[in-house]
């Protein structure tokens, strides 16, 4: 269930750019309205929050409800900083399955 | 030659014009004690993200096709007219898809690190409907966009 996930880092981003970063995660997004075979709900199990993180600070969060699609993808914006950073994301889903992944955002 | 083509033409009209009518038909029978109830429960979703604020409708920008074929995955980019500075940022934007089982769609957390107030994902839509998106300031204001989408094939799943 834990793939990698896809991020698609700047380059090589300008100190003080907004440069855009963007995530791709699989996961089912399970909403809890769907009924299985036999007519039993199937429990929802949802990524419910995503958090980037650029030198251990958070630059950007979200709260996923049902209503975001399976394998949730998120563009956002970073302003670059001075020198090269490392950034880290992560997801967490219902079941409490954390996945996560570090990429540098580079600078220069 | 042109005679065929010509009654090609009459006999998609006419198809268009009674899908038209059946529309117009299952917009009649909803009827307008059910919009009313929308109306009231949409104001309900709303005040539970802004409480008593009054959001202006300014400010806010939402990118979403007019016409999802598949509701499953609608692509959608908000983006929110702002400084991004210590003093002046946005802080969340939240979106609300007003005819899904559960309207919550999601809430984005910016920072003023974040150097632009914009975010690009992808929702379930379950029939057609009105899109809210409602940004919250880092004053503590609120603006807001709406966008209606229409939707061909349903995307939450029965």
């Amino acid at each position: 269930m834990t793939t990698k996930p896809r991020i698609k880092m700047p380059d090589n981003a300008k100190a003080g750019e907004a440069v855009e970063i963007k995530t791709l995660v699989s996961h089912v997004m399970e909403t809890g309205n769907r009924k299985d075979a036999a007519g039993k709900t199937i429990p929802r199990n949802i990524i419910n929050s995503f958090t980037a993180t650029l030198g251990g600070k958070e630059v950007f969060s979200a709260k996923l409800h049902s209503g975001t699609s399976s394998n949730p993808y998120l563009a956002f914006f970073v302003k670059a900083p001075a020198a090269t950073t490392e950034m880290e994301f992560t997801w967490v889903d219902d079941a409490g399955i954390t996945i996560s992944d570090k990429q540098p955002l580079k600078v220069g | 030659m042109t005679q065929p083509v010509a009654l090609h033409v009459t006999d998609r009209r006419s198809f268009v014009l009674s899908a038209a009518g059946i529309a117009a038909l299952a917009v009649g029978l909803s009827g307008p004690a059910a919009q009313a109830q929308d109306a009231a429960a949409i104001e309900a979703l709303l005040k539970k993200v802004v409480g008593d604020a009054k959001p202006a409708a300014a400010r806010v920008l939402i990118d979403i096709p007019e016409i999802a074929e598949n509701g499953n995955t609608v692509p959608f980019a908000i983006s929110v007219e702002s400084p991004m500075t210590d003093a002046d940022s946005v802080k969340t934007v939240h979106i609300i898809a007003t005819g899904n089982p559960q309207p919550d769609v999601a809430a984005f957390n910016f920072t003023p690190q974040s150097g632009k107030a914009y975010v690009s994902s992808r929702m379930r839509l379950g029939k057609t409907q009105d899109i809210y998106a409602i940004a919250q300031m880092s004053d503590g204001k609120f603006f807001m966009s709406k966008k209606t989408v229409k939707v061909t094939i349903g995307g939450c799943g029965g």
